[in-house]
């Protein structure tokens, strides 16, 4: 009976509990990662150059308030690939693979960009789709091989980084209609191509992030909502259990890898159908055999942000304000290396702080409880007395 | 005053939403066996968590020979020759017995592991108590009875005084548990002191000295075995009378529900089949009880009846379908409910909240789903009522993690999931597996009013007393046959063994085949 009412009780203290627990497990430690992060880059900013470390961490903290602009544009692309590596991972999937798709992605609405004729308002809209189907393939063949032939999704995605990469820099440089061999990078796309600008001065923020944001939004719907996110989560924290309450894992790996292809395909779109600042011009690629680093970028946004869309729309924001405040440090003598080398520790060091989180997370709670419990235990005089005799020994060691 | 060798004095542990461990006090004399006695979630395994150094106590104070000592972990508790061998071992499964064995004191000069010696200790020691092993063989090749002797054997090796024992005869056959029992009782014997968590009556009476029993969270009371009787034990455990035997009427059974005809089911470990070319039929209103020693093709069968593994030769009809073929989703549909050998392996989403493992089988039904959208307020009413119905218990109720809830109490929440789903026929396989008396008496009695509701129940058990006591009708598999189809009301335990060993088997499979 006693039981009952205690569970009457929590009941309706319940969403006060959990909301506390939420907090406490995402927000709390990844703001106290990014802190940890913030203090450790400043140390690398000191051995650096001692002299001007505090002008230029300035920059890196708080530059990128002067230029919000350019810091929503470079959060779009991140933003993209951070949803698409933490939705494959809430299945358990680890989609290292985000580079290749983005890469495929953006090919594909160059492609729809230049060949296709469409008239303005539709051309654009279409070359995000093309991306988006770009990026989908290329999440589609890890997918495939992971649900039928049992093939780890890492190995395959990695493979698929080099080949996406090499046949894009190939079909990109065999074409003369989008390739300039003079200054060895893509044309100026047309305008009807671009997404439209959100008419910021001085910046190519455009619709992307609008519609980066919203998709983060829809993804965090389908994965708390749907039956759907049920069975993707589900999977993601035991396939015995849902392949015994029949649900369909092999189908279900498919689909979840070509949604996060698709996703890092459209962060390809994204970034390179932006529209320039200057008229006649556009965002070009050159094609130089290299990783895009947007999509690696993006397991440390989804890392920070806990795998949670919303956490990833947030930890995007943040990670792009860092790049963009770092590139002002130039101003106070600081090389462009040093920089990515302390906003890459910024990064990294709160991306791993977070997967401590539990650790420190426990650390604090601990210190909360003890001093909670102090407080109860001051009322009862009958428990002072086991306190006091705890306290001594504790002295005694 | 009598001389203990371990005191744990008013021991209090709070964890959030329960208390586990109010005021507890607990005695061990040196070269005794005593006996942790208690329901599932009654505060044992915290208890023992906190001797060994797993949990810091909130209250109270741990003595070894009188003197206060302070157990902030496992290390410290090895030093003080306590040593434990957890229900889940803890061993690597990749390493040799030998390696596990010494893992973490590996004799070493110049930083080069001395194996030659410790062999030599280990093999003395394995001698010395009758602890049969095989120190090259890899863990995961071993079975569970060799796994739990290696446990053992460690606790041997750091030459610990102090035995924890925490449900160790759960995973062991009959034989197994008899030999562990004379095990320890060497052990007491020996001077060593020895501390056995269990729910098993029997076992107590066999073997231990002194009982102590816990009872949510807090103590009942220490008592002298030799004193007491088994009907008194449960009574403290439980706070109520319980009863051993099973009620039950006769049954009345109806159409076939399912048939399996000539299944063969190919098997994970060798190349030879798990099941061979087995053939029966269950009807409705009956209990079938799969009886047999671990390992003699039970889970392949269930295997290939759930759909969880397919079928390499045979058909599976159930209410005249074939659904050897069909999805598991498909044959949920058709009506087959499912209570998992591994509740944590298939039967629960741990990280999922309870009501949302509640409605693992039917999320995606209209009742629960609509255009794909989750309908959360049914979830949650539904989860109350399953809540109510079957008694879970839980820190939170609908919203608890299910990883937070106790074994019973996970168990319970599986079984009203698949009670309360539409079925025709009940898989259970060792629905009791580590649960105490009352949850026993419980998912007995779950059991028998499934059969009388005019359902198929289909039981795989490994315990005897389960099979002659809950069964209308026990097969027993021996080597991926059926050897027998006995009436427990006929069958003698005796001559049931002599068939789960192989020694006696019918003339079944004739029939059958023709069948």
């Amino acid at each position: 009976m006693q039981d009952k009412n205690d569970f009457t009780r929590n009941k309706r203290f319940s969403f006060k509990q959990i909301a506390a627990k939420l907090n406490f497990s995402s927000l709390t430690s990844a703001l106290l990662a990014i802190l940890l992060g913030l203090i450790f880059g400043f140390f690398v900013m000191l051995f650096a150059m001692p002299a001007n470390a505090l002008a230029g961490f300035r920059y890196i903290a708080f530059g990128g308030f002067s230029r919000l602009g350019d810091v929503f544009y470079f959060a779009t692309p991140i933003l993209m690939t951070g949803l698409s590596v933490g939705f494959a991972f809430k299945m358990g999937l680890f989609n290292i693979g985000a580079s290749g798709q983005y890469t495929m992605g953006m090919f594909f609405a160059l492609y729809a960009g230049f060949m296709w004729d469409l008239p303005n308002g539709i051309h654009w809209i279409a070359a995000v789709l093309a991306g988006m189907v770009g990026g989908m393939l290329w999440g589609f063949i890890p997918g495939f091989f992971k649900a039928l032939l049992n093939v780890n999704e890492v190995i395959t995605s990695i493979m698929f980084n080099y080949i996406g990469m090499y046949l894009v820099d190939m079909w990109v440089r065999g074409s003369s209609t989008m390739y300039n061999s003079t200054i060895t990078r893509t044309n100026y796309l047309p305008q009807s191509a671009q997404i439209p600008s959100l008419g910021i001065t001085g910046s190519n923020v455009n619709y992307g992030i609008v519609l980066a944001i919203l998709i983060g939004i829809i993804l965090h719907i389908v994965l708390q909502k749907t039956t759907f996110g049920y069975e993707l989560k589900a999977t993601g924290y035991n396939k015995h259990a849902a392949e015994y309450a029949g649900m369909k894992g092999k189908t279900n790996i498919i689909i979840t890898m070509m949604i996060a292809g698709a996703l890092s395909g459209l962060g390809g779109a994204f970034m390179i159908l932006a529209p320039s600042g200057i008229p006649g011009s556009s965002m070009t690629y050159e094609p130089v055999n290299i990783i895009a680093a947007n999509g690696f970028n993006g397991i440390a946004v989804a890392l920070l942000g806990n795998s949670n869309p919303i956490g990833i729309i947030f930890s995007a924001l943040f990670i792009s304000h860092l790049q963009r405040g770092g590139t002002l440090t130039n101003l106070v003598g600081y090389k462009p290396e040093i920089i990515d080398v302390v906003i890459a520790i910024i990064i990294y060091f709160s991306a791993f702080a977070m997967i401590m989180n539990a650790a420190i997370g426990e650390f604090i709670k601990k210190r909360i409880k003890k001093t909670d419990s102090d407080i109860i235990e001051d009322t009862t005089e009958e428990l002072n007395v086991t306190d006091a005799s705890n306290n001594n020994s504790k002295e005694a060691e | 005053m009598e001389k203990y060798i371990i005191e744990m004095i008013n021991i209090t542990k709070v964890f959030p939403g329960i208390v586990a461990n109010d005021n507890i006090t607990l005695r061990l004399k040196k070269g005794e066996i005593h006996a942790l006695l208690g329901e599932n979630g009654a505060g044992k395994s915290t208890l023992m968590s906190v001797l060994f150094g797993l949990y810091q106590p909130d209250g109270g104070e741990i003595r070894k020979n009188g003197e206060v000592v302070h157990i902030n972990n496992p290390n410290d508790a090895n030093d003080l020759g306590i040593g434990m061998v957890h229900q889940h071992f803890k061993l690597v499964e990749i390493f040799t017995v030998l390696d596990n064995i010494i893992l973490g004191v590996e004799p070493s000069k110049m930083g080069f592991i001395q194996k030659k010696e410790a062999r030599e200790k280990v093999l003395k020691l394995s001698e010395k108590y009758g602890l049969k092993i095989d120190p090259d063989a890899v863990i995961e090749d071993i079975t569970v009875g060799m796994q739990q002797r290696v446990e053992i054997l460690k606790m041997l090796y750091r030459e610990n005084e102090i035995l924890i024992f925490d449900e160790p005869t759960a995973v062991l056959t009959p034989q197994e548990i008899s030999e562990l029992l004379q095990t320890m009782r060497n052990f007491a014997n020996e001077g060593k002191s020895i501390l056995f968590i269990t729910h098993k009556l029997n076992e107590i009476m066999a073997v231990a000295d002194r009982c102590t029993v816990l009872r949510k969270g807090k103590l009942v009371g220490t008592v002298d075995v030799k004193d007491t009787t088994k009907e008194e034990l449960s009574r403290m455990m439980v706070g109520r009378d319980v009863s051993f035997r099973v009620e039950k009427k006769e049954k009345k059974p109806g159409e076939v529900v399912l048939s399996v005809r000539n299944l063969s089911v190919p098997s994970k470990t060798h190349k030879k089949d798990a099941v061979k070319n087995v053939s029966f039929d269950i009807r409705s209103g009956e209990i079938v009880c799969i009886a047999g020693i671990d390992g003699n093709g039970q889970t392949e069968l269930v295997g290939a009846i759930t759909g969880l593994e397919k079928a390499s030769g045979g058909r599976i009809f159930l209410n005249g379908k074939d659904i050897t073929k069909a999805t598991i989703r498909k044959r949920s549909i058709e009506g087959i409910s499912h209570i998992p050998e591994d509740r944590h392996k298939h039967g629960l989403v741990l990280d999922y909240k309870l009501e949302e493992n509640l409605v693992l089988q039917r999320y995606w039904q209209p009742e629960f789903q609509s255009k794909g959208f989750i309908k959360f307020d049914a979830v949650r009413k539904y989860a109350n009522k399953l809540i109510d119905k079957f008694d879970i218990r839980s820190g939170q109720g609908p919203i608890t993690i299910a990883r937070s809830m106790s074994g019973g109490n996970q168990q319970k929440a599986i079984i009203a999931r698949e009670i309360d789903k539409k079925h025709d026929l009940l898989v259970a396989v060792q629905p009791t597996r580590g649960l105490d008396v009352g949850a026993i008496e419980y998912v007995h009695k779950q059991l028998v009013e499934t059969r009388d509701a005019g359902k198929a129940v289909l039981l795989v058990s490994f315990e005897l007393d389960e099979v002659m006591n809950v069964s209308d009708r026990i097969l027993v598999m021996y080597e991926g046959e059926i050897v027998g189809d006995l009436d427990p009301k006929k069958v003698t335990v005796q001559e049931l063994g002599l068939y789960m060993s192989g020694a006696k088997r019918d003339q079944l499979k004739e029939i059958n085949d023709a069948g």
